[in-house]
């Protein structure tokens, strides 16, 4: 130490004038950064806990397990909760190997020309257009056009564009998160970029791939605009209790329309169906989005660096 | 430091095993070789020296033909590699495995120490067990790694320190049986310590393949090259045994600045 200068051992920890206003804007700086980020919790908590006092008097698994009765005043909600599932597995059944090949393609493979700019434009403005939009495209290009009719397949097709983009950009990311010095030593050993793909690359975003496919589980559930017109119906009843009651030509009912139904257009209904109908549905997703995050926690613990 | 006098070299080196002429990379529109020519004898070390910017890396992959994963770039002139254009060859993966890589970084790629090394032998096909071990073996002794991981193969490659993963990267590169290896700034992250225990390895490998040291430490090229090259900005200055390299006369007053450190 050179004590020449004004540091010396006695003043140099000594607290300035600048240093306890650094400190107590730090202070500040926190405490408001984690009131900001306690609000989100309240009004999940305040949804949830709202909709499950309202619905608390029509909750039991008889209501999931049969179908509407009374037109929708009463009974429970088996046809559209099962439809919303087929709606589902079906488009992401559809969508997620497509958007996730794609994005395999557009990240590993393309080179940077006028082709990899174009799909790239077309996905990130995909992902842009409105539902109700995408609802129009698949009235046009599945119920008419390919003559699908209003089905659960022209439907789900429909959900299928719709979630697309979104799985193309989450999986992009997700590849993106795998550094390239892995690919770089793979190639240096004489491997195809294929066989770098495999080996390499798929294994350590698959985590991160299937949250993204899994995360679109909650919007083609909750979208009631794309299916209204593709394949969605206010009422049908099915057999109850059977998971096969729907085919995939036909129609069916789903959640998200159900809701809208006995809240705006079927007066008189028991005070209670809507909020357990919203309850179903938040559930549902609930239940899926922890299914990922299970899965997740297994592959990230095998995820090797 | 035991082996600072065996370079040297000897005349009977002289068999090109890689001939470079009149080789030009762009990026885009800038400039990153601007036409060199020289080359490699066989089983000779060549150091490669030179401060950033100068070429060096891009040299390698134009070698090796990973330049070809960079978009907008451009190569003229030609690589022969025993008498053939490299540019000519169909099957690219056989010939990056003839040359073994070495990167400034150490990768160990997300795999056990074990199919770190058996990686590049699968690509290429081979199955066998007992082959595949005796491959593991062998390149994990040659780098100098064997004794220290032989129990515990298993463990990720990831999660080794950064010397070993170093040694690691050697003994992949050494997996596919390379003709010419080359490192690239390879003591950039390891200590000291490792540093010259690799520099060991390398003394040993001299007499099986033929060796690219590209270094960002004249020393080292001054203790393991037969000959070293001096590149700047993209421009081959001067070649030659490492002996007039470094000594007080180099034919280029930039490759005798450069050595003794008293550049720019």
């Amino acid at each position: 130490m050179n004590t020449d200068t004004q540091t010396s051992p006695q003043t140099m920890f000594t607290e300035t004038a600048i240093s306890r206003q650094k400190r107590h804007i730090e202070n500040v700086m926190r405490v408001f950064l984690f009131v900001i980020t306690s609000l989100m919790i309240i009004p999940l908590l305040l949804i949830i806990g709202y909709l499950f006092y309202k619905a608390l008097p029509v909750l039991s698994l008889d209501f999931l397990f049969t179908n509407p009765k009374d037109n929708m005043r009463a009974g429970g909600l088996w046809a559209p909760f099962l439809g919303t599932i087929y709606l589902v597995v079906v488009s992401l059944l559809v969508s997620a190997p497509i958007g996730v090949f794609a994005a395999v393609y557009l990240n590993e493979y393309a080179r940077d020309n006028w082709f990899t700019r174009i799909t790239n434009l077309a996905v990130v403005n995909l992902a842009g257009v409105p539902s109700i939009v995408h609802a129009l495209f698949g009235v046009g290009a599945f119920v008419l056009f390919a003559g699908l009719g209003e089905s659960i397949l022209a439907a789900s097709l429909t959900l299928a564009i719709m979630t697309l983009p979104v799985i193309i950009a989450s999986t992009t990311e997700a590849l993106k998160a795998v550094p390239m010095s892995f690919r770089e030593a793979c190639w240096n050993l004489g491997a195809t970029r294929w066989q770098t793909i495999r080996r390499i690359v798929l294994p350590n975003s698959i985590s991160g791939i299937l949250t993204g496919v899994i995360l679109q589980v909650s919007r083609a559930a909750g979208e009631t605009a794309p299916i209204m017109f593709t394949g969605a119906v206010f009422y049908k009843a099915i057999a109850e209790g059977d998971l096969f009651a729907y085919n995939i030509v036909e129609q069916c009912m789903a959640l998200s329309l159900h809701l809208f139904t006995i809240s705006t257009q079927v007066p008189d209904v028991t005070e209670g169906i809507p909020y357990g109908t919203a309850i179903v549905l938040v559930g549902t997703v609930l239940l899926v989005n922890a299914a990922a995050i299970v899965l997740r926690v297994y592959l990230r613990t095998r995820k090797k660096w | 430091m035991k082996n600072m006098h065996t370079n040297g070299n000897n005349g009977s080196q002289t068999t090109p095993i890689i001939e470079i002429s009149d080789l030009k990379v762009h990026y885009g529109d800038k400039s990153a070789l601007n036409g060199i020519s020289f080359d490699v004898y066989k089983n000779e070390i060549l150091g490669i020296i030179g401060p950033a910017q100068s070429g060096k890396t891009t040299l390698l992959k134009v070698i090796n033909r990973t330049l070809e994963f960079t978009s907008q770039t451009s190569i003229e002139g030609s690589v022969k590699l025993d008498g053939v254009d490299i540019s000519t060859i169909g099957d690219v993966y056989g010939l990056r495995r003839r040359i073994g890589m070495v990167l400034p970084l150490p990768v160990g790629l997300p795999l056990s120490i074990y199919d770190n090394v058996a990686f590049a032998p699968r690509t290429a096909g081979v199955r066998a067990k007992s082959e595949l071990n005796e491959i593991v073996e062998r390149c994990l002794q040659q780098a100098a790694l064997w004794d220290e991981v032989k129990d515990r193969l298993d463990t990720l490659g990831t999660k080794l320190s950064g010397g070993q993963q170093q040694r690691l990267t050697i003994a992949r590169a050494l997996s596919h049986q390379p003709e010419i290896l080359c490192l690239d700034e390879f003591s950039i992250a390891v200590d000291p310590v490792t540093t010259m225990r690799i520099e060991d390895v390398l003394d040993t490998l001299r007499t099986e393949m033929t060796i690219l040291l590209v270094t960002n430490l004249v020393q080292q090229a001054k203790r393991l090259a037969d000959r070293t090259a001096f590149m700047l900005n993209g421009d081959l200055v001067e070649i030659d045994t490492t002996d007039v390299i470094f000594s007080d006369n180099p034919a280029n007053q930039a490759t005798y600045d450069y050595v003794n450190g008293n550049f720019g």
